[in-house]
């Protein structure tokens, strides 16, 4: 029996108790424990990827306990690619969180590590456990953690950061009550076990009931469209450090729940013959698409409009997993990464603005291309990807998603998609063009230096990281994400 | 449903009250802290739920005893052990709403959401 499933979170969560003995001592050694338990995991997660990919899934028996009645954690293709993907992104948004949180909230400076802390460590348990209940106590650590995080930034922050709460907590219970009816339908909580003993219940009302329930469970987490309404105010008020953390992982959890349930637990089938959940989450999901991309396009704020390309990009995941196909699954995996890294490269570039200028509003990126110019040509690089032109990752998730819609024959999802990049390129086109042809304000040019090197290096890295994604897409489809859809598939 | 029907089935109709009563609280009240009742509400009545998906009429406490042979005399204690955990995360919940309310009226010196977002559009 190999470890590395539990290590994945485990250096998290000792690290998020460290933390704060650490800060007690000195500021600087808090995070150099904060990172180190970030990069262990990472190194865990990619370590179990390789694992994975040559050996099969790993199990581990949480207390030795054997499924069903114990605790499973399980590292199978799918959670190790999320695994990576929420330990990567996390370690470079920590990295960056130290500068900027130095700068924007000094006094929550120790205690904010730590909570970012424990939401990564909620993040990659929801990921890697293979139990229900316990993905309900890692929803709400992770939950909890953002909650708070957001709640440190601005004088509105700690509304948005109510309003959060009360639709996150909805969500959550949601998600447990469907949990109950699942359970008392079948007896067990561990996913394989459910998975086996739901196929001859399927047309229970209880079983149908615990799908509706966890299916808006987790559209509410995900903020898809038209659950999204706590999502804007919480990533434009949240400090810059916790937007760069919450904003690329986040959703895109709660999305890896919903694949997890409707394809792993529930056979594909089950959620569009006996209740069409996958294709009104496909629905959604298109109209979410054009409503963030229309919504992003009327913002002022930068960080606001950054805001909304979330609500529509976290519905490309929705609508490739809606469409129930493998092409579409791959479209949606490779996106939960892209994006990731192009969400994450755009709300470090918005935090390093403020850091240097104060402002985030989009009409004083004016001349900012010249001042700040490796910072926007990382900006340059996030943009042309969200709009999906390639070599840039971007391109490559929606070529995907395009080839599944056209292989459900779905002529209004191929029209989002092709639309969504229009307005995409509208809204950053705008910044892009002030950026770099409209001279700068008023102020002295040379008021206005480059980001700090703790805060240009992640960006920079994540703009790389944008190419190389791009540049490896074939490989990562076929070696990874190919057989894992097609496996989801075929049960 | 008849009247036998629905003594049947009083705890699940309870529940489904109280759902429904927590819901309208979250989401047709103005006030922050009502919204809180609500939500406090809402994770009770699916406290209630599994505590009574748990019951076994006859059935004794989870204890090993000889004169119990059955697994089905036992009351099952997996509901309870679970609601256990879920009364400690809503718990943690109401306190960090609590304290973000705390927050919110020494900013705006109000709860009341309509005029919180009155003066939230002023602040940006």
């Amino acid at each position: 029996m190999t470890h590395i499933p539990v290590l994945i979170p485990a250096p998290l969560l000792l690290a998020a108790f460290l933390v704060p003995l650490a800060g007690m001592l000195h500021k600087g050694l808090a995070a150099a424990v904060a990172l180190a338990g970030s990069a262990a995991a990472a190194a865990f997660a990619v370590l179990g990827l390789g694992k994975v990919i040559a050996e099969g899934p790993l199990h581990y028996e949480l207390g030795n306990w054997p499924p069903p009645v114990g605790i499973e954690y399980i590292l199978d293709p799918l959670s190790a690619f999320m695994a990576v993907v929420v330990t990567v992104t996390g370690f470079l948004s920590l990295v960056y969180f130290r500068p900027s949180a130095r700068h924007e909230i000094p006094d929550r400076f120790v205690t904010g590590h730590a909570v970012a802390l424990l939401l990564l460590a909620g993040l990659s348990g929801m990921v890697v456990t293979g139990d229900l209940f316990n993905l309900f106590v890692f929803l709400e650590i992770a939950s909890l953690s953002a909650y708070a995080l957001v709640a440190i930034g601005d004088k509105q922050a700690p509304v948005a950061a109510f309003r959060y709460l009360i639709l996150g907590s909805l969500g959550g219970s949601f998600y447990v009550l469907g949990v109950g009816f699942l359970y008392f339908a079948t007896g067990s909580l561990n996913m394989a076990d459910v998975a086996e003993r739901l196929a001859p219940i399927y047309h229970s009302r209880a079983v149908i009931a615990a799908a509706v329930l966890i299916a808006v469970a987790m559209a509410l987490k995900m903020a898809l469209f038209p659950l999204h309404l706590w999502l804007p105010d919480a990533y434009t008020y949240a400090p810059s450090a916790v937007a760069g953390l919450i904003a690329p992982i986040m959703t895109k959890v709660a999305a890896y729940v919903l694949i997890r349930v409707f394809l792993g637990v529930f056979q594909p089938s089950f959620a569009i013959d006996h209740i069409p959940l996958l294709p009104a989450i496909s629905w959604l999901a298109a109209a979410g698409i054009i409503f963030g991309s229309v919504m992003a396009i009327a913002q002022q704020d930068l960080r606001r409009m950054l805001a909304y390309s979330s609500v529509s990009q976290i519905a490309y995941v929705g609508l490739g997993l809606g469409m129930a196909n493998p092409l579409g699954l791959v479209g949606a995996l490779l996106h939960v990464a892209n994006h990731a890294f192009m969400k994450a490269c755009l709300f470090f570039v918005a935090g390093s603005l403020r850091y240097r200028t104060g402002s985030v509003r989009i009409s004083d990126l004016a001349g900012m291309g010249r001042k700040m110019p490796w910072t926007f040509a990382a900006f340059t690089v996030a943009a042309l990807s969200m709009i999906g032109i390639p070599p840039a990752a971007g391109f490559f998730s929606k070529w995907y998603l395009l080839l599944g819609a056209l292989e459900v024959g779905n002529g209004w999802f191929v029209a989002a998609i092709l639309l969504s990049s229009l307005l995409n390129a509208a809204y950053f086109f705008r910044g892009l063009e002030d950026l770099y042809a409209k001279p700068g304000g008023k102020e002295d040019e040379s008021r206005v230096a480059e980001a700090p090197v703790g805060m240009l290096m992640p960006t920079l890295l994540l703009a790389v990281g944008i190419l190389v994604l791009g540049l490896l897409n074939s490989l990562i489809v076929t070696e990874m994400l190919m057989p894992v859809a097609s496996g989801m598939y075929q049960r | 449903m008849n009247l036998a029907g629905f003594f049947a089935n009083f705890t699940y109709v309870v529940t489904t009250l109280l759902l429904v009563i927590g819901l309208y609280g979250m989401i047709g009240k103005r006030n922050l802290i009502k919204k809180l009742i609500g939500l406090s509400v809402f994770q009770t009545a699916i406290f209630l739920f599994y505590i009574y998906g748990a019951v076994q009429p006859g059935g004794t406490v989870p204890v090993w005893d000889a004169r119990f042979a059955a697994a089905a005399q036992y009351i099952n204690p997996l509901p309870h052990v679970l609601i256990l955990t879920a009364i400690v995360v809503s718990v943690a919940t109401t306190g960090v709403a609590l304290a973000l309310s705390v927050a919110i009226y020494r900013r705006y010196g109000t709860l009341d959401e309509t005029a919180l977002l009155e003066r939230m559009k002023r602040d940006s």
